[in-house]
């Protein structure tokens, strides 16, 4: 039997690496997503104060600190029984959007928009951010660089830090926002709703109004009928900061509807003697193994996912985008992972829209951001949907407020299946009996994961670029047949 | 280096968060400098990532390697000794390679402890058979191949001679920027140094010292401080007075209390200890069982609180080994 190697060098809790085995026809028989890495977080964060937790876990990832930071300050409130004044509420969704905004542009430019911008056949050494810029122009760049800086500008205003912020507390934040500060973050965030439409349009030029990339999107290599889940608000409309978990079935029918503090009825983790990384999956359907299917229990949190999850968006030029995503691709719910791209830039619209109106809310200058708890701790949960999928944090305590069991289901680990099984299929698509294994399956698979914005690639958010590449195929008595390589220079 | 010819840059990452890298990012444009003075010769999330061609580069011939992050797998191991033996000057970046780091706190605990967390003990894992990650599994396909997970998390220097230390968590771009500027100009300090002032943070931070008297410490949640006085002052336990500065103090001025990410000052040994006799020194009372109460009832975990980024680095290093903590292959 054949093997292809994938490592990607990139991380989640380190490096990620993809092993894809050929059968002696030389088809795929299977492929792997191994994690090499763990750190012990769940373990270690046992002994220590709860109020610790949004710093320390705010090291699991480096470039969303933010959303560990708050689902952490969320489960603290649970924890202490506390509820957080409005004010405080809005500030930390205000806080959230202006991250969600960051991120999901780092992705789209940096990584994912670089396939369809570029082209997903271009010269790999054009395949990036430079080479979107070369073929959109300087002032894009601009524009790009500027969103970057403002979102960290004012996640530092806010939070203390660019990375690894520290405010979040149990019951509210540790300091509020003044009325200057406030006219800079309105200010920036009309800007930053113009950033998005700008994306849109650009998206809608380069992508939509090619015909080859919108067969490319609707291909059957990129299909995968899975569940999938997100946060609502009261009106089922997507929200990142709070709300129910909802998770919709293949079909699109609701499977569950839950509290965060619920998810251990809904959600289990399976393990692997070979990847670090727990598969979660839904634990009502069972886990079936590395299939899709309405009988299967794996599931995808992507922002494809919340937009199936939900039934819209709760600011208007976010929702007319919504309509007219659905409209475009046949209806309700969406399956090609690709379209996920398209889905990060209705997201990125919206946390815009959000911020602007978080920003203008006249309570969000209160100086009522904080209450002290006043019972004793117990057991908490705390939920928020990270840029790559539902995070889940759940603590309990002694009475003085020591954490005595700590468990964690970050944003990629919920997609731990579905790219491996997405990885498996775009392999199967182009590895053909006979054929030569080409560097164009090397792009394929990429985009494959790339899709899921998956945070084993955590700093490749920020690069120039895509994840480097390397897939070795070997004989079976491991010599190497062929290699190829795609790096950026 | 000299002016004419480019240098060779590395940089790399073990067990950390991807944090450093975005603070690299962080210095913006000037990263384009940063290009026009060193060739990048590895960098994974960048430049060719391809291990055997650090491996065929001449021993030495890298002349910065910035590394961040703790060593904790054999991978991480052989990065870090590749690494070593390719470059000129090693660079610990970072709280987890310069101190462990959050990871660190890890050391309280064992690899047998952690799998046992992670893959049985967890409320959502379903793990009846009670499977766990290994180095090597078998499947229907051939075999997978896992790095080993070491009992202890060691620093960078625990691994590989160090040549300079660059602290944070993670470092400020600011900071950042000063190193690369130290090495261009040729202006390092002696080797083994940390790069950065030798300050605290309670000279870069704007709230207002008296005299300190403690009487009592709070928990961050259980008191609202007043934003313009000294949050030790206040009873809060701030890093602050027994940390490096370079950070500008930027968590006292959002309301919260140094967390001492920038690790000890030059010629501190053991950063806790320096830290737990500052505080000692601030406590308002000359009576060793009253200090004692003071401590144990306002700062319920003194591991965490005082070495919460060093541990790795201090001299209690890791908690004390017991029959089948060993059973990895390292140290």
């Amino acid at each position: 039997m054949k093997r292809i190697s994938i490592d990607p060098i990139t991380r989640l809790e380190g490096h990620g690496k993809i092993d894809i085995f050929l059968n002696d026809e030389g088809e795929v028989a299977n492929a792997y997503l191994q994690i090499p890495e763990l750190r012990g977080f769940e373990r270690f964060c046992m002994g220590r104060p709860a109020e610790e937790m949004p710093n320390l876990t705010g090291r699991i990832c480096g470039v969303c600190p933010e959303a560990h930071h708050m689902a952490a300050t969320k489960a603290l409130d649970d924890l202490f029984h506390v509820d957080p004044p409005p004010a405080a509420k809005k500030l930390r969704e205000l806080f959230y959007s202006i991250f969600f905004v960051t991120d999901h542009t780092t992705h789209f430019y940096a990584l994912g928009g670089p396939d369809f911008v570029v082209g997903p056949t271009a010269p790999p050494a054009q395949r990036n951010i430079l080479g979107v810029v070369q073929k959109v122009g300087m002032d894009i760049a601009g524009k790009v660089l500027k969103m970057r800086r403002d979102g960290h500008h004012l996640i530092e205003m806010i939070g203390g830090r660019k990375v690894h912020p520290n405010w979040g507390l149990p019951g509210g934040v540790s300091r509020g926002i003044n009325e200057e500060q406030r006219r800079e973050i309105e200010q920036l965030g009309r800007d930053a709703v113009e950033f998005a439409l700008f994306s849109l349009n650009l998206f809608e030029d380069v992508v939509l109004k090619n015909s080859n990339y919108v067969k490319l999107i609707l291909g059957d290599a990129y299909v995968h009928r899975t569940y999938n889940m997100g946060t609502v608000d009261a009106n089922n409309c997507v929200n990142f900061y709070d709300g129910k978990i909802r998770v919709v079935g293949p079909d699109g029918k609701e499977h569950a509807k839950y509290d965060a503090r619920d998810y251990r009825e809904y959600v289990a983790e399976r393990v692997e003697p070979w990847s670090y990384l727990k598969f979660p999956y839904l634990k009502k359907i069972g886990w079936k193994g590395f299939v899709d299917g309405v009988d299967s229990g794996v599931y995808k949190a992507t922002p494809l996912s919340r937009l199936n999850a939900a039934d819209g968006m709760a600011t208007p030029l976010a929702q007319a985008e919504y309509e007219r995503f659905y409209d475009s691709l046949g209806g309700k719910p969406v399956h090609h992972t690709l379209a996920t791209h398209w889905a990060r830039l209705i997201e990125l619209l919206y946390a815009a829209e959000r911020w602007v109106e978080l920003a203008t809310d006249p309570e969000i200058t209160s100086k009522e951001y904080r209450v002290l708890p006043t019972q004793t701790p117990t057991e908490g949960v705390g939920c928020v949907e990270a840029p790559r999928g539902t995070l889940t944090h759940h603590y309990a305590t002694d009475e003085r407020g020591i954490l005595t069991k700590v468990n964690l289901i970050v944003g990629t680990t919920n997609n731990n299946a579905p790219i491996s099984m997405s990885v498996k299929k775009a392999a199967q698509s182009v590895i053909r009996k006979g054929q030569q294994v080409t560097e164009g399956l090397l792009n394929m698979v990429e985009m494959a994961f790339r899709a899921y914005d998956p945070c084993f690639g955590c700093a490749t958010h920020n690069l120039p670029g895509q994840m480097p590449l390397e897939i070795t195929i070997r004989d079976p008595s491991g010599q190497v047949v062929q290699r190829y390589s795609r790096f950026v220079s | 280096m000299s002016g004419t010819t480019k240098g060779k840059l590395a940089l790399y990452w073990a067990a950390s968060c991807g944090g450093c890298e975005i603070a690299v990012l962080a210095i913006n444009e000037k990263i384009l400098d940063v290009a026009a003075l060193f060739d990048i010769v590895f960098w994974p999330v960048a430049v060719d990532g391809k291990v055997r061609d650090v491996e065929k580069m001449p021993d030495g011939s890298i002349d910065v390697c910035l590394f961040n992050g703790a060593i904790r797998t054999s991978e991480q191991e052989y990065m870090a000794q590749l690494l070593r033996r390719k470059s000129k000057v090693l660079i610990a970046f970072g709280a987890c390679s310069h101190e462990g780091g959050i990871p660190g706190l890890a050391n309280a605990n064992n690899r047998r402890q952690i799998f046992q967390t992670a893959y049985h003990d967890t409320p959502s894992t379903d793990n009846s058979s009670g499977v766990e990650p290994r180095p090597k599994t078998e499947v229907p396909e051939g075999a997978l191949h896992l790095p080993v997970f070491y009992d202890t998390v060691r620093t960078l220097d625990q691994t590989v001679p160090v040549d300079y230390y660059l602290p944070g968590c993670p470092p400020e771009a600011d900071r950042i920027w000063d190193a690369i500027t130290a090495i261009v100009e040729g202006k390092l300090p002696p080797p083994g140094s940390v790069i950065g002032p030798d300050t605290t943070v309670c000279q870069e931070c704007p709230r207002v010292r008296n005299e300190k008297k403690i009487k009592k410490f709070h928990r961050t949640w259980e008191i609202i401080p007043d934003s313009e006085t000294c949050l030790l002052e206040q009873g809060i336990l701030c890093a602050g007075i027994a940390t490096r500065a370079g950070c500008n103090a930027r968590c006292p001025r959002v309301n919260s209390p140094c967390i001492g990410c920038y690790g000890p000052n030059t010629g501190v040994h053991d950063g806790g200890a320096r830290l737990m006799t500052a505080l000692a020194s601030v406590i308002d009372s000359n009576d060793p069982a009253e200090i004692e109460r003071i401590i144990r009832e306002g700062i319920p975990d003194p591991l965490g609180s005082f070495y919460r980024f060093g541990l790795a680095a201090s001299q209690l290093r890791r908690s004390k080994r017991t029959n089948g903590a060993t059973a990895a292959k390292t140290e």
